[in-house]
């Protein structure tokens, strides 16, 4: 049960009081969009072994949806973050890079 | 046989004798005796049979690694199977019945199944899945199902207590042996929090047993010692029965306390979930004696050599009087002595190492004992009981040198490093040559967060196999612990014990070297699951290279005991078979819990009335006082009827919509979403998440909406009403409330941030009661106050104001048909609004009616219902509600996936109404049947019932489906099956039954 560090409340909490919300940072495609966009929106995920970026929300708390870049499989959590971006702030890279000298994220 | 010495016995109390039952015979034991102990003093051998073939199972461990000594014990609201008679602590009155048996333990007609063990080899479940299909169905099934399942499932509920327990800890230490007393004591003298928990009611371990000397005194008392020490420490606490179930992610385990088990009847929890939060955990878990594989080695008085000795030295109780010992180590030779010494006869030590010259074979031999090295056991004489052995060269193929008269056999094939919570979070493990066991990789630790190691392990976990080497590890786990949970340990030195020099074990994975087939499929490897060397060794043949695969081919390991015994020796068969080396072939996966944990402790108190919250509406005291028959919605409760008295449900169902639809209806729709949008952007956003315009909606109207998800399928409806310029209040159905509270909200924080819209869930808020029928407007109207006339307030209409002196927020909706008056009124007015109405509307006939009423008035009208005309899969398209779509709308969530091809077509099931012809009820969610069959062979289907009732309106059953093609095949007749496999012929018609131009809800 991983513990997570809410970035709009503060509070730190066990697993059971955040939801988990897939991957993060989608682009969303409506109507105009080729099949294939559509597609991949809808349906194409990473899923990453290593290190990865999840929306999450702090639904038994102040109810706000976050970004955690961790990875999955060391459970290191790199860190939590505002979900109004749409790609992982410069300190969250940088945290990453501290700990995975040479990581790029996919493309 | 097995029975009471008059001596030893160090962890029971021979003053106090203790009465129970085994099948019903009564027996005495010893306050101290586990089970298994009681039973051996009774000559008892004999506890069970196997899983597959039914053989006869005696008791072959000590501790918790025992896999045939499972019995149920209790009875009745006590009653629990598979309970493991090793670590059952002996009370009295304790009642215990052994398992997987028919008709008698002693007789038993399942062991049939041992003499056609040539045809139930590795894989049988599977290759009897395949080929021939009727032989599974007629011949395998019947006799699998007839013999399957151990134990006996409790029918009565559970009479015991149950409770969870949070724990916040610098230092869990797990395993109370002389390793973990001083892990624990290192971490605590640094000033760490530490929690030492230990599975056994007893601390110390094997050590006392073995007759280590630590610091210069037995281990006995270095123990007392310790324990002391550890108890005068404030920040260290210390719990016995509590055994470590679970590692977990970022320093979370489980701790499964065994409260009361031994003392039944006590008001204490019978057993208690410690859920645990620790910086660091110290796994101090010991290791695990390995058997080996000769042939027989499963008869009942082959059993671990540790665990003969255990029960001599703890319990005072011989396994039996004459004992072969049989082993690839020194440590067997420890039992022999231990034998020896307690009178004992111990008729050979039979040794595959080549030479032994350690002090304690040196010993052996002074005690008068014959030792046979580079011997094996070709196989076990006897069936029910040992009562002999046949010893051959082990470099052999099993020719009988000799044949020993025996009545036990204590084996030992080394030991194994309990690394199960050290890889339940992802602990890796690596190969020790020396000892020949998979032992923790210390650089490939489970993480944490920071990516930090959290666990380390210490003692025989570790691989240590001395004493000294043992505490000299367990001092540097808890000192490591302690400082990575940041304390700086004390400079104190490990203790240090007696020296115990021997001599390097011997792998040996198959006794003897060349064994014959006849010999292998006699060798068992997993006890209770019944798998031999030689069903790993034919999984192999036939193309099992992994060991997860093999696994689950030969169910190697899958038992209630996880493979604590056979997971070595099992994949050290395989690898052999492969041609690989064992590290190559590698461990299954250790998952969580170490043995099985009860489903009390799981559940805690949250069973019966605190299982789930129940939500509650303001009427709900009401609704049970005037006897509602109650319907789960959700987390609410809401009245499915009112029947009175002498009438069923039915019946009072029926008078409910007639009631309704003639004179008047009261219904309690407090449940309903009430969600209210507010804001500049509110209009926009709204029209981002209904299919239709709602931004264009006028202030002091109300539109009915459809909302789908990204797969354009329809997710929930209801009304919407606009109550100011920036403020629109959504209706959401009973059920969906929150969830689509949730779904406004993510909308708006992950992808319209910039948008400037409020959402707020206010359906507890308020209390909605809808009057309904064609008095309705007379009832209000007595109530008094606002005017409610058509002119004022018109159908879709709301207004605000005050009916009968409460605040009424009053909406012209209609869910039935009828004239219809949908009320808010704040919450805390609730109650006394209803029985208000009640009062003035008895003059008109008025009754409270139910859901099912509100159902069937829905069906009759052709309205649909969100979870019964839609499914997940359906879009508002398929249910002919293209006049909710806006066309006009560039983008709103689920149109682009409604524009994908194969759901912008016309090739699909949409929604009819259907009516049978004989006017019977038809079966909810039968299935259109059509002719031929499809490409599996099954029925050729084209469409199914979505809501099916009886019309107490009509007269006559009607229905809702959806269709092939079915608004294009209005008048035709299909037929549908039901489930006594007839047919039902019903003609497909217009959804809407009841007052298709819409006249009497616009009065
Ligand atoms: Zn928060």
């Amino acid at each position: 049960m991983l513990i997570l560090t809410c970035p709009y409340c503060g509070v730190t909490g066990e697993e059971t009081e955040f939801a988990a919300g897939g991957e993060a940072h989608l682009k969303r495609f409506g109507p105009g969009s080729s099949d294939a966009e559509f597609e991949s929106y809808l349906f194409a995920r990473k899923n990453e072994k290593g290190v990865t970026f999840e929306r999450w929300r702090h639904a038994n708390g102040c109810g706000k949806w976050f970004h955690a870049a961790r990875c999955t499989v060391t459970l290191e959590v790199f860190g939590t973050y505002k979900a109004q971006v749409t790609e992982p702030p410069k300190e969250i890279l940088a945290a990453i890079r501290k700990r995975r000298p040479g990581w790029e994220p996919a493309a | 046989m097995s029975t009471r010495l008059a001596t030893q016995g160090r962890l029971i109390n021979r003053d106090k004798r203790l009465e129970f039952t085994f099948n019903g015979k009564r027996l005495q034991g010893y306050e101290g005796d586990t089970l298994a102990a009681a039973l051996l003093a009774n000559d008892q051998m004999l506890v069970g049979r196997s899983f597959k073939y039914h053989r006869p199972r005696g008791i072959l461990a000590s501790g918790s690694e025992e896999p045939n000594a499972l019995v149920n014990l209790g009875e009745g609201a006590r009653l629990e199977p598979n309970q493991r008679a090793t670590t059952t602590e002996l009370f009295h009155g304790l009642t215990a019945t052994s398992q997987n048996h028919f008709p008698s333990l002693e007789f038993d007609i399942g062991e049939i199944n041992n003499s056609l063990a040539r045809f139930l080899p590795a894989g049988f479940y599977y290759k009897t899945f395949i080929h021939p299909r009727f032989a599974w169905k007629h011949v395998f099934e019947p006799f699998i199902r007839q013999s399957a399942g151990l134990g006996k499932a409790p029918k009565e509920a559970d009479a015991d207590r149950y409770e969870h327990f949070y724990a916040f800890v610098d230092v869990l230490v797990i395993g109370g042996g002389v390793a973990g007393l001083q892990a624990a004591r290192a971490a605590g003298e640094a000033g760490a929090r530490v929690l030492l928990i230990e599975q056994e009611p007893h601390w110390g371990g094997r050590a006392p047993v073995d007759g280590a000397v630590i610091e210069g005194k037995p281990a006995e008392d270095w123990v007392k010692d310790t324990l002391q020490a550890l108890e005068a420490m404030e920040n260290v606490t210390l719990r016995n029965r509590m055994m470590g179930a679970g590692v977990y992610d970022h320093g979370y385990a489980l701790g499964y306390e065994r409260v009361a088990d031994h003392i039944p009847g006590s008001d204490l929890p019978r057993h208690r979930l410690w859920r645990i939060r620790a910086k660091q955990i110290v796994t101090a878990t010991g290791a695990i004696e390995r058997p080996l594989s000769f042939a027989g080695n499963d008869i009942p008085g082959v059993m671990l050599a540790t665990a003969v000795r255990d029960y001599v030295v703890n319990y005072g109780v011989s396994p039996g009087d004459r004992t072969v010992v049989v082993t690839n180590n020194d440590d067997a030779y420890r039992t022999a002595l231990c034998l020896k010494r307690a009178g004992l006869d111990v008729p050979m030590i039979v040794d595959v190492r080549p030479l032994v010259t350690s002090p304690l074979a040196t010993e052996a031999l002074q005690a008068g004992i014959r030792v046979e090295t580079g011997k094996g056991i070709a196989k076990v004489k006897g069936r029910k009981r040992v009562t002999g052995v046949a010893l051959c060269l082990q470099a052999g193929e099993g020719s009988v040198i000799e044949e020993v008269k025996c009545d036990a056999v204590a084996m030992s094939g080394g030991f194994s490093p309990v690394v199960h919570l050290w890889s339940h979070c992802g602990g890796k493990l690596i190969w020790d040559e020396a000892n020949a066991h998979f032992r923790p990789d210390p650089a490939r630790a489970p993480t944490g967060a920071q990516g930090e190691a959290f666990v380390v392990t210490a003692g025989m976990a570790s691989g240590a196999m001395t004493t000294g080497e043992v505490l000299a590890d367990a001092d540097a786990a808890g000192k490591a612990a302690a400082r990575a949970a940041g304390f700086t340990p004390r400079r104190f030195a490990a203790p240090k014990a007696a020296e115990e020099p021997s001599e390097p074990m011997a792998p040996v994975w198959m006794m003897p070297q060349g064994a014959s087939y006849d010999l292998r499929m006699k060798m068992w490897l997993d006890f209770q699951n019944d798998v031999k060397v030689s069903d790993v060794q034919l999984a192999a043949r036939e193309g099992y290279e992994s060991v997860e695969h093999t696994k689950r081919y030969t169910t190697l390991g899958m038992a209630t005991d996880q493979g604590k015994l056979s997971n070595i020796n099992g994949l050290a068969v395989l690898a052999d078979a492969l041609g690989e080396d064992i590290p190559q072939v590698g461990t299954t996966t250790f998952r969580p819990p170490y043995t099985p944990i009860s489903m009390g402790a799981i559940a805690g108190e949250a069973r019966g009335e605190i299982f789930q919250p129940l939500r509650r509406t303001p009427i709900h005291g009401w609704h049970e006082a005037h006897g509602a028959h109650w319907e789960p919605v959700g987390h609410w409760r809401r009245p499915y009827a009112y029947p009175k008295a002498g009438e069923t449900v039915e019946e009072a169902v029926h008078r409910e919509v007639l009631n309704t639809r003639r004179r008047v209806g009261l219904l309690d729709a407090s449940t309903l979403g009430k969600i209210v949008v507010k804001g500049p952007d509110a209009g926009r956003f709204l029209d981002m998440l209904y299919t239709n315009m709602m931004s264009t909606l006028k202030v002091g109207r109300c539109r009915y909406g459809l909302m789908c998800n990204e797969n354009g399928f329809l997710s929930d409806d209801g009304v919407v009403a606009r109550i100011d310029e920036d403020t629109w209040l959504c209706h959401t159905t009973s059920g969906g409330a929150d969830r689509i509270h949730q779904w406004m909200e993510e909308w708006l924080q992950t992808e319209w941030w910039d948008w400037k819209v409020y959402v707020a869930n206010l359906t507890e808020q308020y209390a909605q009661i809808a009057v309904v029928g064609p008095d309705a407007r007379h009832v209000l109207e007595r109530l008094g106050g606002m005017d409610v006339s058509k002119e004022t307030l018109p159908f879709m209409g709301w207004q605000e104001g005050k009916l009968g002196g409460f605040d009424a927020r009053v909406f012209r909706i209609s869910f039935s048909g009828e004239l219809s008056y949908e009320i808010a009124v704040p919450a805390s007015q609730g109650l006394a609004f209803w029985e208000a109405l009640m009062e003035v509307g008895e003059a008109y006939g008025m009754q409270p009616y139910g859901t099912e009423a509100l159902h069937i008035m829905r069906a009759e009208k052709g309205f649909i219902m969100i979870g019964d005309e839609t499914d997940g899969t359906v879009i508002p398209q398929d249910l002919g509600l293209h006049w909710a779509i806006s066309k006009k709308k560039e983008d709103y969530l689920g149109k682009r996936a409604q524009a994908r091809s194969f759901m912008d077509n016309p090739d699909r099931w949409q929604l009819v109404g259907l009516e049978t012809l004989d006017g019977s009820v038809l079966p909810d969610g039968c299935y259109a049947i059509g002719e031929g069959t499809n490409a599996n062979g099954q029925a050729e289907m084209f469409g199914r019932v979505t809501s099916t009732y009886y019309s107490p309106t009509l007269g006559r059953g009607i229905a809702m489906g959806l269709v092939h093609n079915g608004p294009q095949r209005m008048g035709e007749v299909i037929r549908f099956g039901t489930p006594d496999k007839s047919f039902v012929e019903a003609r497909i018609v217009d959804p809407v039954f009841y007052d298709k131009e819409g006249e009497k809800q616009n009065v």
